[in-house]
């Protein structure tokens, strides 16, 4: 079995995080990039799967920067087989549906049986790549699993939200997604550490997918403003004494907040 | 240029209209003519098509659903309702299956996405979707190059609401487009919480607690302060990876992601992670035995003090 | 520096310190209250401690170790210092001196029965050597082996023996003496399994909770002729003894880690704790303390890899590893005093960091050879040198 792994690089949501005020994208310089906390855990059962059921091959597929590199590696360290990194001059800024476009047009290029994606990234919070990804290649799609059970026919699990639990199942080829709810990633252990150095690892730019991607072809989202907030001001600070409970209540409700 | 603006309604789990709706249908109003999409909910359909015209809705398309079928029913209606209303926008909530619906809608119909907005906009060029980005830190305004943009709208971020429309519903014809869909075996729907506690996602008060309150009973305090107020309860990620609570509470940058006018964060140090999740909120109070920690530097009003010492007597004081 | 093809280069060891700091602080940080409280590390951090590959760090690639250099092992180590020591001594036995005799001294067969195990942390090993009346000094050992039709029985008492509670195996030092009554010391590897093999309670310990020290007591155990390391007389010993060398150097190296952790904890702490309207960091007799911490750590963190490039390089197998061990624990026992000091009374709780390492480290200056051993191992061999050189 074939399982792709969508890995979606981030900055670091422990350090503080910034975009860039000329070009509103991410600055990749001040902030450490890791790979997204839930593709973490995507590839931690694509991982485990593949450790439980000899001849499946994990593959870790990145758009990114040509620095993302690193991060692919970490994915490479943690187990999977090989990489893929596609980099193309064009993609810098890409939109959801243009990245969308892409990653449908390098899963096809790579091919699969599973395509593994996190539930929704930490930065851009969307979410909604992978959907767009599987509307475009029509496949099923299982996003949000707490529980998944694969086998080489079928993925099937439980698709969890805040009060509703869905069992989903479908044939493969198909994509899947875990939550938060998932198993804890591994760390990459230290003989995967000197492993991924050996692992294949390819660099594409959009020509090698063998599509006609183009940017103008299609509506685009762009950002036409951005601007750094004020930080947020601290106001009152008060040392705790008897009365504080009752001056508590007596600020909400003056600020008509009960 | 036909001024409609597509709304894609959700519906609780209890079968009446999401609260989101009544955000969608107030930002759709201030962009151009509402039009409500329901998906499915046969059984409930004329109750929540009076509740979106109520909520604003100038006409409802009632599309059938397809209860065995993961998103794609959506999707199709979706489509069949974009081609009928060749709208200037379309809008959604920020919720799980309708952000997928719409995104799959955008690559099908050629449309460009902006998600999570906080607010929405027109100007002469067309329709501005308005983000914060990164917990806050910035705000950035997106739009479309061409064509009709799809926005998902963060819930609990918009203030407007549009007025009560006379119901104008309608049955819409969807084609199948006969893509693969998960197939759904079984439906599970938890108990309603037994308190009347508003749920996190998009409530106007939320209380959190944070590791300060030291262990999984300690944390009843945060529920009665909640209770108190009427207000939703969540959590820091350190509370939930102490397991003092389950991690559907977790307010921050990879749980939940909270702007409600008061939030009350009782024993949080307030890292980043948490900040980002809550720093959008209107008013923010702290109470913290650490007076150095972080959550003062954003709170409008921030206590030093033992939160076992200091909440009890606002709960009596909200009581009296 | 010998860069055998099963060496590991630069380039993979930053990225696995890269990976065990983020480990230490993600993984074991969070716990240290935990293991302090508990007595004991949680069986959750051993399994991942045993599939990152800290229970054969030292040992071979060939028996699914990691091999690591005796410089890279010496910065792993500082890493593994930062935490509670307590993590370390888990797995401190079986890349130290218990793996380290077999894979450098075993018999083929030796190694092959324990190596992929203790590699891998499915065995733990442990050393023992200390005996009341005889620290880590042989010479006066009373533990004794005599030979038998079909190998050794050993008769004999160990104290303060590391991991013995949850040991596999014990890397047991025993007195020989032969027809003609003259001693030696030789090294048998003795299952804990063995008939007349009993483990005494774990010691109640001043610190490093977390990490369980017991007697090992042995009745008459009888061991195969092949239980003798190296499979000839007189090979274990000399084996233990370049050991117990190296290992210096690690202890060294994890007093450097703890000293850098104590400054660290008194930075943030000066940096935030007030008097008056200023926070003490500003206080130049504070700022005094920091200095003096630093320069502590800086030249013990140069000392220690210095002395481990000598030690591998094999220009100084001898005095540089006790000149490491000797500086380096006395210095973060001053490091960690002054760090309680920047801390004031918070120094004293147990809720501060600071108190624990200020327990924690001072066990670091009595074993693997006290102060004093290493003064005296420091002194006759440079006096050796110097009548050699003559």
């Amino acid at each position: 079995m074939k399982i792709v792994v969508l890995v979606k690089e981030v900055p670091d949501t422990w350090g503080e995080r910034l975009l860039d005020l000329e070009t509103g994208l991410a600055d990749r310089v001040s902030s450490e990039r890791v790979i997204d906390e839930i593709v973490e855990r995507g590839l931690e059962f694509a991982i485990s799967f593949a450790e439980q059921n000899d001849g499946t091959e994990v593959i870790a597929l990145s758009m990114a920067s040509e620095e993302a590199t690193g991060t692919l590696r970490k994915a490479l360290a943690m187990g999977a087989d090989r990489g893929v990194l596609i980099v193309d001059e064009a993609l810098h800024g890409a939109d959801i549906t243009l990245t969308a476009q892409v990653l449908a047009a390098a899963l096809e290029h790579i091919g699969f049986d599973l395509i593994v994606s996190g539930d929704q990234s930490t930065d851009g919070a969307g979410g909604v790549v992978p959907s767009a990804v599987a509307e475009l290649l029509d496949i099923p799609q299982l996003p949000r699993l707490a529980t998944v059970d694969l086998n080489e026919k079928e993925v099937t699990g439980a698709h969890v939200t805040d009060r509703i639990t869905l069992s989903l199942s479908a044939p493969l080829p198909a994509m899947m997604s875990v939550s938060e709810r998932f198993a804890e990633p591994r760390f990459p252990n230290f003989k995967g550490i000197m492993a991924a150095k050996k692992k294949p690892f390819e660099v594409l730019g959009i020509a090698e997918l063998g599509k006609d991607i183009s940017v103008l072809d299609r509506p685009r989202s762009i950002m036409t403003e951005i601007a750094g907030k004020p930080p947020r001001e601290s106001g009152v600070k008060v040392i705790a004494d008897e009365n504080s409970g009752r001056d508590l209540a007596e600020f909400l409700k003056k600020n008509q907040l009960i | 240029m036909t001024n409609n603006i597509l709304v894609l309604l959700d519906v609780s789990a209890d079968g009446s209209l999401a609260p989101s709706s009544h955000e969608l249908l107030g930002a759709a109003e201030s962009l151009g003519t509402p039009v409500a999409l329901l998906v499915g909910y046969s059984e409930h359909r004329n109750a929540l098509a009076q509740a979106a015209a109520d909520a604003g809705a100038t006409k409802v398309l009632l599309a059938d659903g397809d209860d065995g079928a993961y998103v794609v029913p959506v999707v199709d209606a979706l489509a069949a309702a974009f081609e009928l209303t060749k709208p200037d926008a379309v809008l959604a909530a920020h919720s799980d299956l309708s952000k997928e619906a719409v995104a799959r809608l955008a690559v099908r119909v050629g449309c460009a996405v902006n998600v999570d907005a906080v607010n929405v906009t027109r100007d002469s060029e067309g329709v501005v979707a308005h983000h914060s980005a990164y917990g806050g830190a910035y705000t950035v305004a997106s739009s479309a190059t061409f064509g009709a943009p799809v926005i998902t709208v963060r819930q609990g971020s918009i203030e407007a609401r549009a007025g009560k429309q006379p119901l104008a519903s309608e049955a819409l014809t969807v084609a199948s487009s006969n893509r693969k869909s998960a197939t759904i075996s079984s439906v599970t729907i938890a108990d309603a919480p037994t308190t009347s506690r508003p749920e996190l996602r998009g409530a106007k008060k939320v209380v959190s607690g944070g590791r300060g309150l030291g262990s999984a009973e300690k944390f009843e305090l945060v529920e009665e302060l909640a209770d108190a107020l009427g207000a939703a309860v969540g959590a820091s990620r350190a509370a939930v990876d102490a397991g003092f609570v389950p991690q559907s509470f977790q307010v921050g940058q990879t749980g939940v992601q909270v702007s409600p006018n008061l939030y009350i964060a009782l024993g949080i140090s307030g890292a980043i992670q948490h900040k980002a999740g809550m720093q959008t909120s209107q008013t923010i109070i702290a109470i913290n035995k650490d007076e150095t920690a972080p959550i003062f530097e954003i709170a409008d009003y921030g206590i030093v003090g033992d939160v076992f010492i200091v909440v009890p007597q606002l709960i009596a004081a909200l009581k009296r | 520096m010998n860069m055998s093809e099963n060496s590991v280069s630069q380039e993979d060891f930053v990225e696995i310190l890269g990976g065990l700091r983020q480990f230490i602080r993600e993984k074991v940080m969070p716990l240290e209250r935990e293991i302090a409280e508990g007595d004991a590390i949680p069986e959750s951090l051993r399994s991942q401690a045993k599939d990152l590959g800290l229970f054969g760090y030292a040992i071979g690639q060939e028996w699914g170790g990691i091999g690591l250099d005796p410089v890279q092992e010496a910065e792993l180590a500082i890493e593994l210092g930062y935490t509670s020591l307590a993590f370390r001594s888990m797995f401190g036995t079986n890349n130290g001196i218990a793996g380290q005799v077999i894979s450098g001294f075993g018999t083929d067969s030796q190694k092959e029965t324990w190596l992929e195990g203790i590699a891998s942390g499915d065995i733990v090993a442990s050393f023992a050597l200390t005996e009341t009346g005889a620290g880590s000094n042989p010479s006066s050992m009373r533990t004794k082996a005599v030979t038998t039709k079909s190998g050794w029985s050993i008769s004999g008492e160990k104290r303060y023996i590391t991991n013995a509670p949850s040991a596999d195996v014990f890397i047991t030092f025993a007195k020989v003496t032969d027809d003609a009554g003259k001693s030696a010391v030789e090294v048998f590897i003795v299952p804990s399994n063995s008939p007349g093999v009993t483990v005494g309670p774990h010691d109640k310990k001043m610190g490093q909770a977390g990490a369980w020290t017991a007697d090992v007591h042995f009745d008459e155990v009888a061991v195969t002729e092949d239980a003798l390391v190296g499979g000839k007389s007189g090979v274990g010993y000399r084996a233990a003894m370049t050991s117990l060398a190296k290992g210096r150097i690690t202890i060294a190296a994890l007093a450097v880690g703890q000293a850098q952790r104590a400054l660290d904890e008194s930075l943030s702490y000066a940096a935030i704790a007030k008097q008056g309207d200023d926070i003490i960091g500003n206080f130049q007799l504070v700022q005094a303390m920091l200095a003096d911490q630093q320069v502590g750590v800086s030249s013990g963190r140069s000392l220690v890899l210095d002395a481990a490039r000598n030690y591998a390089s094999g220009a100084d197998t001898r005095i540089g590893p006790s000149v490491a061990k000797l500086y380096c624990t006395e210095m973060v026992g001053r490091v960690a005093d002054l760090a309680v000091q920047i801390h004031g009374g918070a120094g004293y709780i147990r809720d501060y960091f600071v108190e624990q390492i200020y327990r924690d480290v001072r066990l670091l200056r009595l074993y693997e050879g006290t102060s004093e051993i290493q003064r005296l191992i420091i002194g006759s061999n440079l006096v050796k040198q110097e009548l050699a050189s003559n």
